[in-house]
């Protein structure tokens, strides 16, 4: 049997003996810690702030990334009604089951007879993949750059329904066109059945 | 007799708070040096609401210690299916309490005159008569050795909190502590050594006075210019001996989850913490009574200064005794920040590279300084 040869590797770390002697270079450090504790201490004392953090609840950061998509919308019609058919794709689709679409039928639509009664996301579990915008058949439901102003104590208040979702106000997105905002017509006619206005 | 009873009754009151507030307040500079190490804003959400108002107190964070205190007191205090529950319990009060006695021989202040002191009230100032009190809870002649006989202790309450808890990372994270507890307080006592040497005496007070004088001319005669060597070992052994980061291989988060302490909660595991933080404040103490002058000012004494070519600025007595307790918690709380700035910058060391930075470098460094001082004061002397 041949004896253990400890592996040579092509990359082994070589330092100076005045890294070596250890002492310069954790001084080195400490004066690199220590100087960014006193720049950011001497801007805390002359009222500035010595952070990059947001404080986030009261203070949220505008500059979020181009890609940035963060909010679910539902697209409507132009009377207001969602565009949504209830065929459950987006909600077969999402890897984090969070979408729960309960279906109705309105015999006053012909062409589109089924419509979401209810039709909620989970923001607790969502993992904003966008799987639900690509599944979607009828451009039902889209992602802006928003990001939902969720913070709470109570999970309960993490689901967002119908309301909330029709409710949307994109504001930069402008790859695809929106429906034309109508006033105070575009709001949200309501709860889960009463979304289906008269047509 | 009366009269040492009140003195040493208020120095004991005084001293308690002191760490008390320190092992309290520690936690906070902590939080908040770190984060402002990092960038960030640090813990500041912790809140005090007056009663019946809505005004909230933030204070910086500084509730967060006290949230921290209430949340520890009212947790279940788990307790491991031990075969020694009677170490298990005392595993604690073996870390926390010598930690306190420590502060004993500490001087935190130079000599006060109570009659001085109080003299606009003549009959408690004729009272005490003309006695005087180094500020020192234990005029103790071995000052030193009890710092280390203390010190010692600590080792035990790990051992016994490793052994007790019936769990192989308590287990391994108390040999450890006892291998690194014991390789670094031979270097600590080493280091000191040099010191004991210069000034000739372990008596912390007479070594806090000595440094008072001036070296050459117009250096103020601290332990740090004297033994400059031995100070940087000190503070390193001193941090190793503290179990902190990079030399926090006991309790190792990533490697032993907590360490001897990992099956302790509530309060008991508030001691050991509480302990940490204590501890830190007195190895700013001891460092600072060591090698920065102690409770002085530079050029300091207990008359007044007396500044580089005999300048006596000589001040009241009631104002110096203020400085000098001021000065030393000063003093105390820049070692101590700076420790925790050690914390937050260096990693943590490999447990062989541990013990072999202790055996292989530190200890014949530390032994190349002793017989550099003793050959030194011995050609001085002769």
């Amino acid at each position: 049997m041949k004896p253990y040869v400890r592996k040579q590797y092509w990359n082994r770390p070589t330092m100076s003996w005045w890294e070596r002697a250890y002492l310069p270079e954790i001084l080195r450090g400490l004066s690199i810690t220590g100087g960014v504790f006193l720049t950011n201490m001497w801007h805390w004392m002359t009222f500035r702030k010595g952070a990059l953090t947001t404080y986030y609840p009261e203070q949220t950061r505008p500059d979020y990334a181009a890609g940035n998509r963060g909010k679910h919308v539902l697209t409507q019609r132009p009377d207001g009604r969602p565009q949504c058919i209830a065929c459950n794709m987006c909600a077969t689709v999402c890897p984090a089951k969070v979408i729960e679409i309960e279906a109705a039928f309105d015999p006053d639509d012909p062409v589109h007879p089924k419509y979401p009664a209810r039709f909620e996301i989970d923001y607790s579990r969502c993992i904003f993949c966008g799987l639900c915008v690509e599944a979607c058949p009828e451009d039902a439901i889209r992602m802006v750059k928003e990001v939902p102003n969720l913070p709470t104590y109570d999970r309960q208040q993490l689901w967002l329904s119908l309301p909330e979702l029709l409710n949307w106000n994109p504001q930069r997105d402008v790859a695809k066109p929106y429906p034309a905002k109508a006033g105070s017509e575009n709001t949200a006619k309501g709860g889960a059945d009463k979304t289906k206005g008269p047509t | 007799m009366m009269q040492d009873l009140v003195v040493y009754l208020v120095f004991i009151g005084y001293a308690v708070a002191v760490l008390l507030v320190f092992g309290t307040v520690l936690t906070w500079v902590e939080r908040k040096q770190a984060a402002i190490m990092s960038d960030r804003i640090g813990a500041n959400r912790a809140y005090v609401r007056i009663p019946f108002t809505q005004i909230k107190l933030v204070w910086l964070g500084l509730f967060h210690g006290l949230a921290d205190g209430i949340k520890m007191m009212l947790k279940e205090d788990f307790k491991p299916n031990s075969y020694d529950r009677f170490a298990y319990a005392l595993a604690p009060w073996v870390v926390f309490t010598p930690v306190l006695l420590v502060f004993a021989v500490i001087p935190f202040g130079g000599t006060v005159v109570p009659a001085k002191l109080l003299q606009s009230v003549p009959s408690v100032a004729a009272w005490f008569g003309d006695r005087t009190y180094p500020m020192q809870i234990a005029r103790v002649d071995a000052g030193l050795l009890v710092v280390f006989a203390f010190g010692g202790l600590t080792i035990i309450g790990t051992m016994l909190a490793g052994w007790s808890s019936s769990n192989k990372f308590s287990l391994l994270g108390a040999l450890r502590a006892g291998s690194q507890m014991i390789s670094y307080e031979l270097i600590m006592g080493l280091t000191v050594l040099g010191l004991i040497l210069i000034y000739g005496t372990v008596d912390l007070n007479a070594m806090a006075q000595q440094q008072s004088g001036v070296l050459l001319g117009f250096l103020p005669a601290w332990g740090i210019f004297l033994q400059p060597f031995a100070a940087i070992l000190f503070l390193t052994a001193a941090i190793a001996e503290n179990k902190r980061i990079p030399f926090d291989l006991p309790e190792a988060e990533s490697e032993l989850i907590a360490g001897y302490y990992t099956e302790y909660s509530a309060m008991k595991m508030g001691l050991f913490m509480f302990a940490e933080f204590i501890e830190i404040a007195i190895i700013g103490a001891l460092f600072t009574t060591l090698f920065l002058g102690g409770y002085n000012l530079p050029f300091m004494t207990d008359e007044g200064f007396v500044l580089p070519g005999n300048h006596v600025v000589s001040i009241g007595h009631a104002a110096i005794v203020v400085i000098q307790l001021v000065v030393f918690l000063g003093k105390v709380l820049l070692v101590s920040s700076f420790q925790i700035l050690v914390r937050w910058t260096l990693p943590r060391f490999r447990w062989d590279q541990l013990l072999r930075f202790a055996w292989k470098f530190m200890f014949p460094l530390a032994l190349a300084n002793l017989t550099v001082t003793a050959v030194v004061v011995w050609a001085l002397h002769a």
